[in-house]
């Protein structure tokens, strides 16, 4: 049997049954990876030794019978934007091309206390900054449900990855939709945690009041597994929460009854593909007959999230990414003086969608531009938080497409920056509240997958994952796995 | 036409918080370059930095001792310019929401009591220093040292209240009082602890409106200070009285050459672009906070000048000087204690302690001869059992070899001779010895009494009472 299709948690029972033991799950993925990821493309390094070394040690453990976590000798992926120590930290970027962290982020710390295995770093847009990985400095991943496509981004080879079978699961980030987009695409399960939950230290830093770590999984309850095993609060991340973790399969189980669940309309774009919005209204009805209530709801400054996120977000980027200027580490350029070597080295080093946010960011920012872009940004911000807590005032939930569209082609928008832009319009707003968000199978079209979102009130991960746990039973969409051609 | 000085100085302080104000690593002054370093201030890629909430604390021990406001809300911003000392290319400070606003301090010029606005103080990091393989023109390449990357600083900026260069050095020097009053800030100019801008303009007598300013920068010490606003004033008021515009600029001060140089104009002010740091949250302080602190603060240097020239008797100026630091008049207060009257303690303080400690390099702190000592010593000079130009002598005895004054003037026999008989004698035997002295002095030459005493105190090695030698000599000459 082929491990590498299994889900974490059946591998886990596997593992603690001893029917398999950790290096043979770890080498039935890696060898997936080996056959497809010539064609996907998912990792920027791959860590195959490190990865069957820990599965060593797991297996030492279970041989012991010490206790381990249920993520134990389940190899995963981490975006190449989260530091890893004496692991290459790319983001994907020519500027980091070389960089090596000498520490690890605190996710890295905690899934390595959680004997988690990690098979590799993922590709993404360079930075986190795009929708498609096609912004990567180094390639482009595709979408293992058609190879022509984009697997969405920014966590594009996060999502490819676990869709393809080079990984069970993988973390990615959401700064506007990075997690939840790749997951719709590639037809896995993506969730983007309250601001706060994860701790950001050692994330490399995109748009700091926005971004969050968040987990791929093959169904919910591995997506509520890896959760589990990253949130928490962190004294080295001022902004993480301070509030205990729960058990975050608890309330797989508990239905949807009596369960509000709102509809935001402001979500039902204008151009919308009508197969997707079919999928989501045809979901929400399923949800209705499992016994929730539809509440339709309105959240009046939808469309102000798009640009308002485009002005925080490259202002916070355009200072986050000043210390790329080849004095302390990363790629340096030849210059005859400081303000050419900082010139070259950044000229030769970012692409052209990074020079584009830092000169929107920096343009935001400038005296005499402030008020009327920055400052106003964090005040229509305000009242997109407004609208979240009112309609949360209401619901539970709120239940919208994750993207207008399905996977497009690979090429298709490259020229067209603002129509990239558009497409994370729907998951946007959720980073603005800061709130959290699910990205869910609930169909396909033309063989391409659908996401449905699932977003809820600060903390309410829990009741995302009972949500989706309830819809995701009543389906095979998690059971499918994207038939790629393996090379060998 | 007659010109008015305007002043107005930024001081920023390190603070001596034992870590740095957004990472663990210590603050220790000197270390091999780049050993007190780690991934957050080196500014890596991924790091957060966490505020040390000792730095918090001392903003508003600072703050409350420069009679400001407490901001009970205030956030940190990000202050963005490219510099190779700064390695995120950003410095963490406070913008538009200041940790204390709205304070003020005393200053004494010229006998005159003045009082010095502050307009803010608030807290951010320092940076690294470069280190530079020839001059700054024409270095091939320069090394960057992050040691003092995060070091915690206060910045305090005064209103410009400041009129005379004069005033300027008091008010630093009141500053630098006050901050090592409430044990925030060693405030040592040499080693970079204490840095201040000086803004100067000049506005012609009764006008209202600010003239144009330069801002003077790279000044090292308190003399500097005033010598470069002193050059900077007199420049100014050249160039105006001459029709001339003066430049909104920077200018830098060179010590060696007593002058100010321009270093970049201004006009073309440099865009921080500040933004709110979105890696901190906003730092929230409530009364409870701000009164714990304020009931942990040490009397201050003024209060402490008050009480001492009411309960002691002392004169403005001795108080000053005494409690210009706060060691200093603790050690006062101990010599009072210990039961020494209070203007020889004052004068011993000023005068042969203080000389021994600068000779020595020595902060009082670390005075060999404990206050009770001194006090038993000055007691003995008050008993008449040592005469006060002995009594040098027995200090420094105390001093170097760490003995008491009794001890001291026992072993080198240095009672001082009181007894009108046996110091008679002495007066009549040198007399006696030394006809042509008394003959000078028969002939009106006053200065051959100062022969005579010269020759009974080498006879007596020092230890006769001198006042008794005086009124001796007289008698026994005149006759009377
Ligand atoms: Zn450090």
């Amino acid at each position: 049997m082929d491990l590498f299709r299994l889900k974490a948690h059946e591998l886990q029972q596997k593992l603690f049954r001893r029917e398999v033991s950790a290096v043979e799950i770890t080498q039935s993925v890696l060898a997936r990876a080996d056959k497809v990821d010539s064609t996907i493309q998912s990792f920027i390094t791959r860590t195959p030794e490190a990865a069957l070394a820990q599965a060593k040690r797991v297996d030492e453990k279970l041989a012991r019978g010490e206790a381990v976590s249920p993520l134990a000798g389940i190899p995963g992926a981490l975006k190449d934007n989260m530091c890893t120590k004496g692991v290459k930290t790319t983001c994907a970027s020519k500027i980091l091309a070389n960089f090596v962290p000498p520490y690890d982020a605190t996710i890295t710390e905690k899934l390595a206390a959680a004997d988690a295995v990690i098979v590799g770093k993922a590709n993404l847009d360079e930075f986190a900054m795009g929708s498609s990985t096609e912004n990567s400095g180094f390639f482009v991943t595709r979408n293992p449900w058609d190879t022509d496509r984009v697997p969405g981004g920014s966590s594009g080879g996060s999502g490819a990855a676990v869709a393809a079978g080079e990984a069970i699961w993988s973390l990615g980030s959401d700064t506007g939709g990075s997690i939840r987009l790749p997951a719709a695409y590639c037809g896995v399960v993506g969730l983007k945690p309250t601001y706060g939950r994860v701790s950001r230290y050692g994330l490399v830093a995109y748009a700091s009041s926005l971004d969050q770590i968040g987990p791929f999984a093959r169904d919910v309850r591995d997506c509520a597994l890896v959760l589990g095993a990253i949130s928490g609060h962190d004294r080295r991340d001022s902004t993480s929460i301070n509030a205990p973790v729960p058990d975050y399969t608890a309330k797989l189980e508990s239905g949807v009854k009596g369960l509000k669940i709102g509809l935001p309309r402001e979500y039902f774009v204008a151009g919308m593909q009508p197969e997707v919005e079919a999928a989501i209204r045809r979901s929400i009805d399923e949800l209705v007959a499992m016994g929730a209530e539809l509440v339709e709801v309105s959240m009046p400054h939808t469309q102000y999230a798009l640009a308002t996120y485009y002005l925080i977000a490259t202002a916070e980027a355009s200072s986050n990414l000043g210390r790329y200027d080849g004095v302390g580490f990363g790629h340096r350029g030849e210059g005859s003086d400081i303000v050419s070597m900082y010139k070259r080295s950044r000229a030769e080093g970012f692409g052209p969608e990074v020079q584009r946010r830092i000169m929107l960011g920096t343009y935001a920012l400038s005296s005499g531009y402030y008020d009327a872009y920055y400052l106003k940004a964090l005040k229509v911000r305000t009242l997109i938080k407004q609208d979240f807590d009112r309609a949360f005032g209401q619901v539970d939930v709120l239940i919208a497409p994750i993207a207008p569209t399905t996977a497009f082609k690979i090429g298709e928008k490259v020229e067209d920056p603002l129509a990239m832009y558009l497409v994370d319009v729907c998951t946007i707003p959720s980073n603005l509240a800061g709130v959290p968000a699910l990205s869910l199978p609930c169909g396909f079209a033309d063989g391409l997958p659908i996401g449905m979102q699932i977003i809820g009130p600060h903390l309410s991960e829990a009741t995302l994952l009972q949500v989706a746990y309830t819809f995701e039973q009543a389906h095979d969409y998690h059971k499918q796995l994207a038939a790629i051609r393996e090379v060998d | 036409m007659k010109f008015e000085t305007v002043i107005g100085l930024e001081v920023h302080t390190e603070l001596k918080t034992a870590s740095k104000i957004f990472c663990g690593c210590t603050t220790e002054f000197g270390g091999d370059q780049n050993t007190h370093v780690c991934p957050v201030c080196l500014g890596l890629p991924g790091v957060l930095p966490v505020l040390n909430e000792k730095v918090l604390e001392f903003a508003i021990r600072t703050g409350l001792a420069l009679n400001c406001k407490i901001s009970h809300y205030s956030k940190f911003d990000r202050k963005n310019y490219y510099y190779p000392d700064l390695p995120k290319n950003f410095q963490t400070s406070q913008y538009d929401l200041p940790i204390c606003e709205g304070g003020y301090l005393d200053i004494e010029v010229g006998g005159e009591t003045k009082r010095i606005g502050i307009t803010r103080v608030h807290m951010e990091e320092d940076a690294g220093k470069l280190v530079h393989s020839g001059t700054i023109s024409n270095s091939e390449y320069a090394l960057v040292d992050y040691n003092r990357t995060g070091v915690p600083l206060l910045e305090i900026v005064s209103e410009p209240d400041i009129r005379t260069p004069e005033e300027a050095k008091a008010y630093l020097e009141k500053i630098k009082s006050i901050l090592s009053y409430i044990d925030v800030s060693d405030c040592k100019m040499e080693e970079g602890s204490l840095r201040c801008d000086a803004n100067i303009s000049l506005r012609p007598v009764g006008q209202e409106q600010f003239g144009t300013k330069a801002e003077i920068k790279n000044v090292n010490s308190f003399k500097a200070v005033q010598r470069a606003l002193e050059y900077e004033q007199e420049r100014q008021e050249e160039v105006l009285s001459e029709g001339g515009r003066i430049i909104q600029e920077t200018r830098t001060w060179d010590d060696s050459r007593g002058v100010t140089l321009s270093m970049r104009n201004k006009e073309q002010a440099q865009d921080y672009r500040y933004f709110p740091e979105p890696d901190l949250v906003p730092i929230v302080v409530d009364s409870e906070q701000i009164e714990a602190i304020r009931r942990s603060l040490p009397e201050l240097p003024d209060a402490r000048k008050a009480r001492i020239m009411k309960e002691q008797g002392l004169s403005a100026y001795d108080a000053e000087v005494i409690t210009a630091t706060r060691p200093m008049a603790d050690y006062f207060d101990a010599l009072i204690a210990a039961g020494a009257e209070a203007k020889a303690a004052a004068n011993w303080l000023m005068g042969e302690v203080s000389k021994l400690l600068n000779a020595c390099s020595l902060d009082i702190r670390s005075c060999p001869v404990p206050p009770a000592n001194l006090a038993e010593m000055i007691a003995l000079i008050e008993k008449g059992t040592i005469s006060g130009k002995i009594a040098k002598t027995v200090f420094e005895a105390m001093w170097n070899e760490g003995k008491t004054a009794p001890v001291i003037v026992k072993e080198q026999g240095l009672v001082q001779m009181s007894d009108e008989g046996e110091l008679g004698n002495i007066v009549e035997a040198v007399i006696a010895a030394n006809p042509q002295s008394v003959a000078d002095f028969n002939a009106g030459k006053e200065k051959a009494v100062g022969f005579l005493v010269g020759q009974i105190m080498r006879q007596t090695k020092g230890r006769a009472n001198p006042e008794l030698v005086n009124r001796l000599l007289k008698e026994k000459l005149t006759g009377k």
